[in-house]
């Protein structure tokens, strides 16, 4: 499964942690979402980068105190047309700050490229290496976007009006106390 | 008439060049059916029984004559000749093929019409009053808030892969027209004891399986924050609903599971965090789109001018129809026409090509080129100068749209039941033609006033039975049709489920069922204008069941 990084296939760093497996010394890892919680402090105190999967199901905001800890969070589309990941996307990105790794896995494919940039996704396991192959021009086939989320394109409704100074939205939510 | 921009027109060719290249895939097998089905699904492309059917949607139920024009031309050239409008401001053609389509879909994009987000589990083509703008009840044009959701839902990267289908209805007006209450989102814009107007919202509407009304759970949302309001259902919805059962995805069972109160909450909690962020409306936006809806130049004309009153006296079918179709429009002078798509023994909302064309014609030469499309599947002229309503009939007769009809027994909702639909265990169609028969006398028709028949040919509901003043629903009994009946059920401002009246009836009864139903209320309403569903309300449903089953 081809992993698109920046719009190019890339070489997975991560080692995938399976629930019973030793987590190796060194090198970036990635462990499920229980196994992650219940060594948090272990994980927080480790050199190399942590990733975490989460599934899709589990309130992102439950992931909030450990984000500064996490290089990579892995978010899953357990099928196609399950969208629940959309929204912790936006969640992690937009209202909890999450700068790094943001990674769709699951069933990927090029007809969602779009959408997950826009949730805030930058990493993609994508299940055709010929979507994979296509990535770079399937990314550029909208030009007109109406919704302000955080990937701060200009939305239609800034341009129409003028009144665009700034992206569309980066980070204009309001943080609940 | 919304003027488009050059970003609506590029996003519809990219949309279309989009869908090119996944029928391509298709076509090559690099997609499989499974995979292909979601995507087609979000441009409004179903598989049915016999073809692949297109459903093309009329936001806000606004249509420009060379919007019909380009709908006759897509009915000539890639179907058989004609559409069916449906009950959510949609058409939809039944026998395209799929290598057509992308085409067809080029074709209708050059005219500014598509088919996005007709179908699929993604927020559906947003309804609204089919008299917006025109109607002499409204405190302003519920179109502006239609579009503004319009271009904030339409490819929204969060909220395309919902648990399932998601409706919003808009309306501004006193009486509703637009069947809020049964939709999984309704917006009514009114105006508080403050004079300030705003969106009472309810949530979890629909039919179906489960029927719902909605629940309000926002008594006065201001208009700066609908699309906040708006994201935060949607975000929870698309989080919590379920996804592990189709028939129990849609909002309405997660408000009812979690109850409209703790829901309410919910949302309340999310939009809090998101109010005050890019999606506050700043007024210039609204204003921009506003100033996109344009009017007539209407003349300065005087209500009920004196050809009218001759022609009124001189011709009773004109008389008859004017009484019928013809209603107030806000600026005087002028009226709202109702073109009826159900003319006897006909299939309710279906439309040739050539009518098509006409009714073009005749929204140029009468209409300032403007149509509308009403949930109730029939057409609308919404800016008809008086003076020019006898001309006006006689060009509708002549295509065969001016059946004084509207609102009465033959005025039929029914969806394309088993001769046509996959999901479907019985006829619909037929049962309104031969519902449409008996009650084809106007004399008759007119006698029992407004009453609304609703058909759906399953329980999916689409031709909304459970609202209908009397519904009925086809189901299958050992490869057999039946159909149970309803009556008290109605969709505008007083909305009710209807009451299941008896044990379902064979399909060669249901004319008859329809007729006693119809006989006891004669003989039971007070006086002649106490309406059908007022009998109901006033006496419950024992005396009409009494009056069906006594002799069955």
């Amino acid at each position: 499964m081809p992993l698109v990084k920046a719009g190019r296939i890339v070489e997975d760093r991560y080692l995938r942690v399976a629930d019973g497996d030793p987590v190796p010394e060194q090198g970036p890892v990635l462990v499920p979402a229980e196994r992650f919680l219940k060594d948090a402090d272990e994980f927080a105190r480790r050199e190399d980068a942590v990733g975490v999967i989460w599934p899709n199901n589990r309130s992102v905001a439950e992931l909030e105190p450990h984000l500064p800890n996490l290089a990579l969070v892995a978010l899953a589309f357990p099928a196609y047309k399950d969208g629940r990941a959309y929204s912790q996307a936006r969640l992690l990105r937009e209202r909890f700050g999450f700068r790094g790794e943001l990674r769709a896995t699951g069933q990927i494919l090029r007809d969602q490229f779009v959408f997950l940039m826009r949730a805030g996704f930058d990493a993609f396991d994508v299940v055709k290496p010929a979507d994979a192959a296509a990535f770079e021009e399937v990314a550029q086939r909208y030009s007109v976007f109406f919704q302000p989320t955080g990937d701060g394109r200009m939305t239609v409704a800034r341009v129409r009006t003028r009144s665009a100074q700034q992206p569309a939205n980066v980070r204009t939510e309001r943080v609940p106390a | 008439m919304y003027l488009y921009d050059d970003f609506d027109r590029t996003l519809l060719a990219e949309r279309v060049a989009e869908f090119r290249g996944q029928v391509a895939r298709r076509l090559s097998g690099e997609l499989n059916e499974d995979e292909f089905k979601s995507l087609r699904l979000m441009n409004g492309i179903y598989l049915q029984l016999h073809a692949y059917m297109l459903r093309i949607a009329i936001p806000y139920g606004t249509l420009a004559s060379d919007q019909m024009r380009k709908l006759a031309y897509v009915a000539r050239r890639y179907d058989r000749g004609y559409g069916h409008f449906t009950t959510r401001q949609n058409i939809q053609f039944n026998w395209i093929k799929l290598k057509d389509l992308p085409d067809a879909m080029a074709d209708l994009a050059a005219s500014r019409l598509h088919g996005m987000q007709t179908s699929g589990n993604c927020v559906r083509n947003i309804t609204t009053d089919q008299w917006a703008g025109v109607a002499s009840d409204e405190i302003e044009d519920p179109r502006v808030w239609a579009e503004l959701l319009r271009q904030h839902l339409t490819l929204h990267p969060e909220f395309s892969f919902l648990p399932r289908k998601f409706k919003i209805a808009v309306s501004a007006a006193a009486h509703d027209r637009a069947a809020l209450a049964i939709h999984d989102l309704s917006l009514r814009l009114y105006r508080n004891g403050a004079g300030e107007s705003g969106f009472e919202v309810g949530v979890g509407g629909g039919l179906g399986r489960t029927p719902f009304l909605t629940k309000i759970i926002k008594p006065f949302l201001p208009k700066r924050d609908v699309l906040s309001y708006v994201e935060a259902v949607l975000r929870l919805y698309n989080q919590y609903g379920r996804r592990d059962n189709i028939y129990k995805a849609r909002i309405k069972i997660l408000v009812h599971e979690l109850g409209a109160e703790k829901f309410g909450k919910e949302v309340e909690a999310e939009w809090q965090s998101i109010k005050d962020g890019a999606l506050a409306l700043d007024p210039a936006v609204i204003a921009e789109i506003a100033a996109r809806f344009r009017y007539p130049d209407y003349e300065r004309l005087e209500d009920g001018p004196a050809n009218l009153t001759a022609a009124r006296k001189a011709d009773a079918r004109f008389a008859t129809w004017l009484n019928n179709c013809v209603s107030n429009h806000r600026v005087p002078g002028y009226a709202i026409v109702t073109l009826s798509l159900k003319p006897v023994g006909k299939p309710p909302g279906d439309c040739t090509a050539d009518q098509m064309d006409a009714i073009a014609e005749i929204a140029d030469r009468f209409s300032f080129g403007e149509i509308r499309v009403g949930h109730e599947q029939n057409l609308v002229l919404p800016h008809v100068a008086q003076r020019d309503l006898p001309e006006v009939f006689a060009a509708l007769d002549a295509v065969d749209v001016a059946t004084p009809n509207v609102g009465l027994v033959s005025d039929i909702i029914a969806c394309p039941g088993l001769d046509y639909c996959s999901l479907a265990n019985a006829r619909a169609i037929p049962v309104a033609q031969e519902i449409s028969k008996r009650f084809q006398d106007l004399e008759v028709a007119r006698g029992l006033g407004r009453l609304h028949i609703n058909i759906s040919g399953c329980i999916n509901a689409c031709g909304h039975h459970h609202v209908g003043h009397i519904g009925i629903l086809g189901v299958e009994k050992n490869g057999e049709e039946f159909y149970q009946i309803t009556v008290g059920g109605r969709a505008d401002e007083q909305a009710q489920l209807g009451t299941l009246i008896g044990p379902a009836v064979p399909y060669e009864d249901v004319a008859d069922v329809v007729e006693d139903i119809a006989e006891a209320y004669l003989a039971l309403r007070q006086q002649p204008d106490e309406l059908f569903i007022d009998t109901i309300k006033r006496l419950g449903v024992e005396p009409f069941k009494e009056r069906v089953y006594a002799t069955r």
